[in-house]
Parts: structure tokens; C-alpha cells; sequence
């Protein structure tokens, strides 16, 4: 066999071919990382030359919103970079508190125990009941609601509709939908007998379009977009008020949750910035656009 | 070693059996595969477009492309590759060939390998933010992100790169140790060459793999959907965007469909290239 | 020799990796079994895990699930990868081997929200008009079955590719049967990549977690049926994890432990087994 132990020999070479690669790239990306301690190059006016890392962790219901401002603040802010990550509203509060994040991303109101941080209302949320568009039921009151969720009722011939049995998409614990949902029907979370548990609101959407008979509670602007967009489910009033975010914004609808940034005691001047960002009128049309309701409005 | 095809000589009833039956399974097999495929095109075809492939997203993924997520995509799957392969191979090098066969060693590695091919993506992800982004101190990052992957694909490498020098019969070993070959001489000239098509076929699915995980990678190389500067920038794969798109952004199914479209065509590539480097090499596979 | 030390060490270090993340499971799993105690973990009633008192933590319906979803989805996927790849390596034209080849090389790599989702769109109403909710153990195992296939098919299909021509050549020159081929040449060589193939594919079953999540129904009760729900371990971590804190997070970790327990048991159950079955020591 002649010498071409190169051609035919893919672990040798590429161990040693790899290994200079990694060592190349470590080598090259060992710079200096902007710490998040900005230098404000000039002061007075509004985001006029701050610069740094902000790092934004927590809920991914905002990030998305979130993950847009940051390309915006940045666009108009050279030399910032907003860093976005997930893993849910507890870690937010987690690594805020820490100081491994400048800001946590929190879709609730805060407890008792985490008044320690600076919390930062940046908009509402409704929660509205959603049915399979294929039911003939126009509206539900309040104890049918309840029984519903606790399988007292389980065909919804009980409540006046079609007799096809009832599939209550319930959400997991822990989540603030959950906690408000349940606040207001005046429910523990053993209460309830679900056919369904689901995790963040376009399972929940996805899920009561997928399965006849079937109801949720999902956030108010996520729903109406799917509404709007042809998916398969229907709206619920709630006590006679219908489940739109103009009235969530007008605050005729009583189901709301907030969502919220928080920081600990002090913040980079960056984080500063962007915070008020978040905060002015420049943000409200993405967070709108986004199906939430700006607290400017 | 060429495919084989088993010729008529004589047919029974179990034979004609057998043959629908593999026809059966075959036909099980695709048809998923076509409905989910068939799926994402009536969904997300329109979305696709060649400005799509390069244009970075906007509007939080619903418009623009997906240009940074997939350079952020290829890089986090170099840097796992470049430690899969060599090291995977090196392991089942070792575990093969040089430990001693059904020893304990062997046993207990074998049996690690296959334990942690069954950690739960998130727990892998978990612990790859702990270790590799914290305690490693690489913060997250696209390289945090290849290297945990590299752990979550590395015992189906090593397994099948493991069986693919397995069919390589001890007899050439033998053979090799009478002419007074060097153990590593033989494995490098003579028993790799012979077992490169499996191997190549381990690349293969790793990579499959490798490319289709999400949860190990949204807490390690991020979420970030802007363009990387270094390794050790964050960047989200395209995993990670069509889950954000279609879970978590309302209005960002179509988009979601489009990527995952993107994501098949990766793919295909992808199964395409082992074979023709395998055509290659396919001269040098015949040990006679 | 180089090339031995790389190897041995190598091997080594894969096997460390195993030992680093069952660490950190069990040190996150630490305080939930320290306060909320092991035997709470199968005795308590239910699984709602409120803080303080009125916490439960009965894990035995998820581990029930997770075990279920996955024997399930292995009783589908085996058999058919395997006689897929048999027909592949043997019955077809080679073109339609190529095909086969590069379309379980896509089915591979879907992500699992794509699986997922196509489930919840399309496998889930389908289901549910046979019976509510449509959610169900019956769409976990089915869609965990199309995600462990590829790895089935493309073990067994190495395996196959290895027989070498002059055996079969030599068997059907002897006059038998296609079948008796199988049984005789075929099947005993290629018995313990078959069985690799299994493990790697049952033990991804186990791991599994968001495209079951989208379609298991995520009730946390044993299921009586296969149209009941089913929420598995993984599905638990996941739906859970992001809003938990202390105790609750705890425990779930113990039971993300609890999982690589029963990824190790079926392991080691499934080695004996398969050594029991083939005689000699394989592996």
C-alpha cells in the first residue's frame, strides 16, 4: 500500500489539523471583553455616547421584545451591545440579584421577597380564555368557568354548547398566567383536573386549535394575533367585557399580569440607558407591535 | 466493503414475507418523513427567499432573514465536530482496539456512553452553562455552545464509530501482527481505511444530530440573534431560532417554517458530502 | 505507544464527562432530598409542588410515563428501523437505497420542535377524533419513534453493509432461501450492532423532552390508556425548571437524577440481556 496515510487516515490528520484550528481560534478570539462598567464619553444629552455590555436574562415571553429593543438601542448606539438570554422568569431574579445580569426579565408583579430590587413596570399583559373555533358557545360565566376547570362539568352540553366533551388546556406550574388565572377564579392549583397541561402561550394557542372541545387561558395580544392570522381559536369574554387589548389598555378587562424589569441597587450607566429606553416613547410602537400593552398608554 | 445483494436461488413463502415486510418498513419510514417535510413546504415556502439566507432578522425574527444564525449555526458546529471527531474516534481507537476486549474498563466506559447518550437536553444544557460558560469562564458563547454539544453527541459517535471498526474482521488484525505490523501502522493503514464507510456514516448522523439540538444550545450558545464577532460572542442556531419563532413570538410561524425548511436543505448537504468523500476513498477501502 | 495513550485516554475522559454531570444533578438534587426526603419522592399523593406544607411531590407518574412513552416508541421504532435497513441493504435497488439513506439522514436531524409542532398540528386532531383529548401516550411514543428511528435504521444498515459478499455469494450458491440467508449468515454477525443501535435509541427516547412536551397531554397521572396523557420526566423538567425556585427546583433536579438512574438500569438490563441472548460476550 503506498504512503497516502493523509488521504486514508481521517483521525490522525484531522486530530492534528483540529487541534491547531482550536488553538488558532481560541488564540484569536482572546480579546478584551467591554466590561459593562460604560465609558460615558460625553454627558447631557440622551443616549447620546454610552457604551458597553448589557445583559438582559429571564422570561422568554419578553424576551423577544427585549432581543428587538437591543438591536434598536444599538443601532442607534454604536459601541453597546444588549445581550439577551432566556431561562424564565426566576432566573431572572436569580442572576439580577447576583450581578451576573445587569437585568432580569420578570412576566410577573414581584413577591414580597424580592423587594431588594429595583423593579421597572414596562407593560400589561391581558389573560383571556380562548375555545376551539369550532364550538358553538358564545360566552361562560364565572361558576361555569370554575366548574369547568375543577371537571364538575366535563361535556359541554353543561354549559349550553354541543355534547362533545370538554379538553381544559391548563398551564404548568409556576407560571404567572397560571397564578393570575387562578387568583381570579379563586382556585388552588390541586383544584383543577386538566386533560392538558401545556407550557408557554403558543403551545397553549396551538393547542386549543389543535383539539376540538377544547379550552385555555392564554395572554390576550398572543390570541388575537392568532385570531387575526386565521388559527383555529375564539376569544372569551370575561364578566361581559370583550378580551382585546384595547381594553386591557383602557382597563375595562380585569385579567392583567405585569411584566417587568428589575435590576439590583446600582447600574451601569449602559444599563441606565437602555433602561430608559425601554421605558420612553421610543420603545412603545416594538412593545405594541409585539402584542403587549406599553404602561405609556 | 461493496453492498451486497442477496440473489434469488431459491424463494419460499417466508421469503416473499420478509421481502414485503422490509418494503412495509421502508414505506414506514418515509412517509413521516414526507408528511413532516410536505408540512414545513406548504407553511413555510413563501417565506424563503435568497435575501433570507443572508439578511439578519428584524422585528424580533418575523421579518428579515436568518444570514447571522446560520454563520452562528456553522460555527457552533465546527467547534463541535473539530472535538467529536478526533476525540471520538481516538476513544473508540481505544476502546476497540487497544483496551482489553470485555475487560472492565471497556464495560464501564461502554455503559457510561450509553448513560450519557440519555441525559435530557435541558439537564446537558444546565450543566454545560455551569461548567463550560461559568466555571470554565467562556461566558455564553458559541464556543461554550460546540463544546457542550460535543458532549451530547459524542457517545453515538463513539458507539458507532466503535461498531464501524468492529466489522472489520480480526482476522485482518491477525494477518497484520504476522507480517509484524506496528499496532498503530495497522490501525491507521489497514483497519480505518476498511471501516471509513461506516465512519463516515457516524460523521454523518452526529452531525444530524448535532444540528437538530436546541435546548443544550439556547443556554449555552444563546439567544442572541445578531451577528458573531469571535467564538466567544453568543449566537442562537437555527434550532433555537425556529423554536423562538414558532413558541415564543407571535406572528413568527411562517418564518419558523421557512428556517426549518433551510435547516432540511442543510441537511441534505450534509448527507451528501460523507458520500462523496467516501467516493474518494473508496479506492483505498479494499484491503485486497 | 501515542496512539494508545490518546485512545485509553480518550475513553477515559468520555467517561469522566458522565461522572461530572450525575454530579451536578445530584449536588442541585441535594437539598430537595435532604428536606423533601427519598421515600416522599413515591409515597406522596400527587405531584403539585406548591412551596411550604401543602407541597407534593409523587414522582411516580412521570418515571411511569417516561418508561411507558419510551417502551412504547422502541416497540414501534425497532422492528421497523431494523427490517428498513434489511430491506435497504438487500431488497432494493441501490438508487432507492441512496433515497432511503439520504431521507432518514434529514429525519435525523429535524429538530424536535419541528417533530413536535407537525405533531401538534397534524398527529394530535387526528388522535383526538378517535378520543379526546388527542394529546396522549399514544402521540408521545409515535413521535418519539420517528426521532429514534434514523438511529436504528443507520446502525443496523452499518451493520448489514459489513456482511461480506463472498458469504452471501457462497450461501446462495449452497440453494438457500433468502430467509434461511438471514437467519444463517446475517443475523448472528450483525446481532450486537443491533442492539447497539437499540440502546442509543432508547436511551435518546429517555432524553427526549420538547417535541413530548407538545404532545403528551403533560398530565402528572399515570395513564390508563393509550388516549390518556402522559407527562414524562424530561416533559416535568422542562415545563417546570424555568419558573421554579428553591425546593421545587430541587426536586426537579432529583428527578432529572432519577432519570439517568433509569437510563443506567436499562442499560445494564438491556447488556445482560442481549449477552444471555447471543451467547458469547459481544458488547
Amino acid at each position: 500500500m503506498e504512503s497516502r496515510s493523509s488521504a486514508i487516515v481521517p483521525g490522525a490528520r484531522l486530530r492534528g489539523f483540529g487541534g491547531v484550528m482550536l488553538f488558532a481560534a481560541l488564540a484569536a478570539c482572546a480579546r478584551t471583553e467591554e466590561s459593562s462598567v460604560a465609558v460615558v464619553t460625553s454627558t447631557g444629552a440622551a443616549g447620546v455616547s454610552v457604551t458597553g455590555t448589557v445583559s438582559v436574562v429571564g422570561s422568554s415571553t419578553i424576551a423577544p421584545v427585549l432581543g428587538e429593543l437591543g438591536r434598536l438601542f444599538e443601532a442607534g448606539h454604536p459601541g453597546t451591545r444588549i445581550n439577551v438570554e432566556t431561562g424564565g422568569s426566576t432566573r431572572g431574579i436569580v442572576e439580577a440579584r447576583s450581578g451576573r445580569a445587569d437585568i432580569g426579565m420578570v412576566s410577573r408583579a414581584l413577591t414580597v421577597n424580592e423587594q431588594d430590587l429595583a423593579a421597572y413596570l414596562v407593560a400589561r399583559d391581558g389573560v383571556a380564555l380562548i375555545l376551539h373555533s369550532g364550538l358553538e358557545v358564545q360566552s361562560l360565566k364565572r361558576e361555569q368557568v370554575i366548574d369547568i376547570y375543577t371537571g364538575r362539568i366535563d361535556r359541554w352540553v353543561g354549559v349550553g354548547g354541543p355534547d362533545a366533551p370538554i379538553s381544559v388546556i391548563h398551564k404548568a406550574e409556576g407560571r404567572s398566567t397560571l397564578e393570575v388565572f387562578l387568583d381570579h377564579f379563586g382556585l388552588k392549583p390541586t383544584d383543577v383536573r386538566p386533560s392538558v397541561v401545556v407550557g408557554d402561550n403558543q403551545q397553549c394557542i396551538k393547542s386549543v386549535a389543535s383539539i376540538p372541545g377544547a379550552i385555555g387561558y392564554v395572554s390576550i395580544g398572543a390570541a388575537e394575533f392568532a385570531v387575526a392570522d386565521g388559527v383555529g381559536i375564539r376569544l372569551l369574554p370575561l364578566d361581559g367585557i370583550c378580551a382585546t387589548t384595547a381594553n386591557v389598555r383602557a382597563k375595562r378587562y380585569a385579567l392583567t399580569r405585569e411584566l417587568n424589569l428589575v435590576t439590583d441597587a446600582t447600574v451601569s450607566p449602559v444599563t441606565r440607558a437602555f433602561i430608559d429606553f425601554v421605558l420612553s416613547s421610543d420603545a412603545t410602537e416594538t412593545i405594541r407591535d409585539l402584542y403587549f400593552v406599553p404602561i405609556g398608554d | 466493503m461493496t453492498e451486497a445483494r442477496i440473489h434469488r436461488s431459491t424463494t419460499s413463502k417466508s421469503d416473499v414475507a420478509v421481502q414485503t415486510a422490509s418494503w412495509l418498513a421502508l414505506v414506514a419510514l418515509l412517509v413521516p418523513l414526507g408528511l413532516i417535510v410536505g408540512d414545513l413546504l406548504m407553511r413555510g415556502a413563501t417565506s424563503l427567499s435568497p435575501q433570507f439566507l443572508v439578511d439578519s432578522p428584524s422585528k424580533a425574527g418575523r421579518e428579515g432573514g436568518i444570514g447571522p444564525v446560520l454563520l452562528s449555526t456553522l460555527l457552533v458546529m465546527g467547534v463541535c465536530l473539530l472535538v467529536v471527531v478526533p476525540l471520538g474516534l481516538a476513544a473508540a481507537i481505544g476502546l476497540n482496539e487497544y483496551l482489553r476486549r470485555g475487560g472492565f474498563a471497556v464495560r464501564t466506559v461502554r455503559i457510561a456512553l450509553d448513560v450519557l447518550a440519555g441525559t435530557p437536553s435541558i439537564a446537558l444544557g444546565m450543566f454545560g452553562y455551569a461548567f463550560f460558560c461559568i466555571a470554565l469562564g467562556m461566558g455564553v458563547s458559541i464556543l461554550a455552545g460546540g463544546l457542550t454539544l460535543a458532549c451530547m453527541v459524542m457517545p453515538l459517535y463513539v458507539r458507532l464509530s466503535e461498531q464501524a471498526l468492529r466489522t472489520v474482521p480480526d482476522d485482518v488484525r491477525a494477518a497484520a501482527d504476522a507480517l509484524a505490523l506496528r499496532r498503530y501502522t495497522a490501525i491507521l493503514r489497514i483497519v480505518l481505511p476498511v471501516a471509513a464507510p461506516g465512519l463516515f456514516a457516524a460523521t454523518g448522523l452526529a452531525l444530524a444530530r448535532a444540528l437538530a439540538e436546541t435546548a443544550a444550545l439556547l443556554f449555552t450558545s444563546g439567544y442572541v440573534s445578531r451577528t458573531p464577532g469571535s467564538l466567544l460572542d453568543p449566537g442562537r442556531v437555527l434550532a433555537v431560532h425556529i423554536f423562538d419563532l414558532s413558541m415564543n413570538v407571535p406572528g413568527g410561524d411562517g418564518p419558523a417554517y421557512a428556517t426549518a425548511l433551510v435547516l432540511v436543505a442543510l441537511l441534505l448537504s450534509v448527507s451528501g458530502v460523507p458520500r462523496l468523500v467516501r467516493g474518494f476513498t473508496r479506492r483505498w477501502s479494499h484491503p485486497v | 505507544m501515542l496512539l494508545a495513550v490518546i485512545g485509553r485516554s480518550a475513553a477515559v475522559t468520555v467517561a469522566g464527562l458522565v461522572i461530572l454531570i450525575a454530579g451536578f444533578l445530584l449536588l442541585h438534587a441535594q437539598p430537595a432530598l435532604r428536606e423533601i426526603g427519598f421515600v416522599r419522592f413515591f409515597a406522596d399523593a400527587s405531584w403539585n409542588p406548591s412551596p411550604g406544607p401543602e407541597g407534593r411531590f409523587d414522582i411516580v407518574p412521570a418515571l411511569v410515563g417516561s418508561a411507558l412513552a419510551t417502551a412504547l416508541a422502541a416497540l414501534i421504532a425497532v422492528p421497523i428501523g431494523i427490517t428498513a435497513a434489511l430491506g435497504s441493504t438487500f431488497f432494493v435497488h441501490r438508487a432507492v437505497a441512496r433515497l432511503v439513506d439520504s431521507g432518514v439522514g434529514v429525519l435525523a436531524g429535524l429538530p424536535s420542535v419541528v417533530i413536535g409542532l407537525w405533531g401538534l398540528t397534524a398527529l394530535v386532531p387526528w388522535i383526538a377524533r378517535i378520543r379526546a383529548p388527542g394529546a396522549s401516550l399514544l402521540a408521545a411514543a409515535l413521535v418519539l419513534a420517528v426521532m429514534v428511528v434514523p438511529t436504528i435504521y443507520v446502525a443496523s444498515r452499518g451493520a448489514f453493509k459489513s456482511i461480506p459478499k463472498t458469504c452471501l455469494d457462497g450461501a446462495t450458491a449452497l440453494g438457500m432461501t433468502r430467509i434461511g440467508i438471514l437467519r444463517a449468515a446475517v443475523l448472528p454477525t450483525v446481532k450486537p450492532a443491533l442492539a447497539v443501535g437499540a440502546v442509543l435509541a432508547i436511551t435518546r427516547a429517555l432524553g427526549e423532552t420538547m417535541a413530548v412536551v407538545m404532545v403528551a397531554g403533560n398530565v402528572a397521572a399515570i395513564p390508563r390508556s393509550l388516549f390518556d396523557p402522559v407527562r414524562t420526566l424530561t416533559a416535568n423538567i422542562a415545563l417546570e425548571l424555568p419558573y421554579a425556585t428553591g425546593l421545587h427546583r430541587s426536586a426537579l433536579f432529583a428527578g432529572g437524577a432519577g432519570l439517568m438512574a433509569l437510563t443506567w438500569s436499562l442499560v445494564v438490563l438491556g447488556r445482560c440481556i442481549s449477552r444471555a441472548w447471543s451467547g458469547e460476550h459481544n458488547d
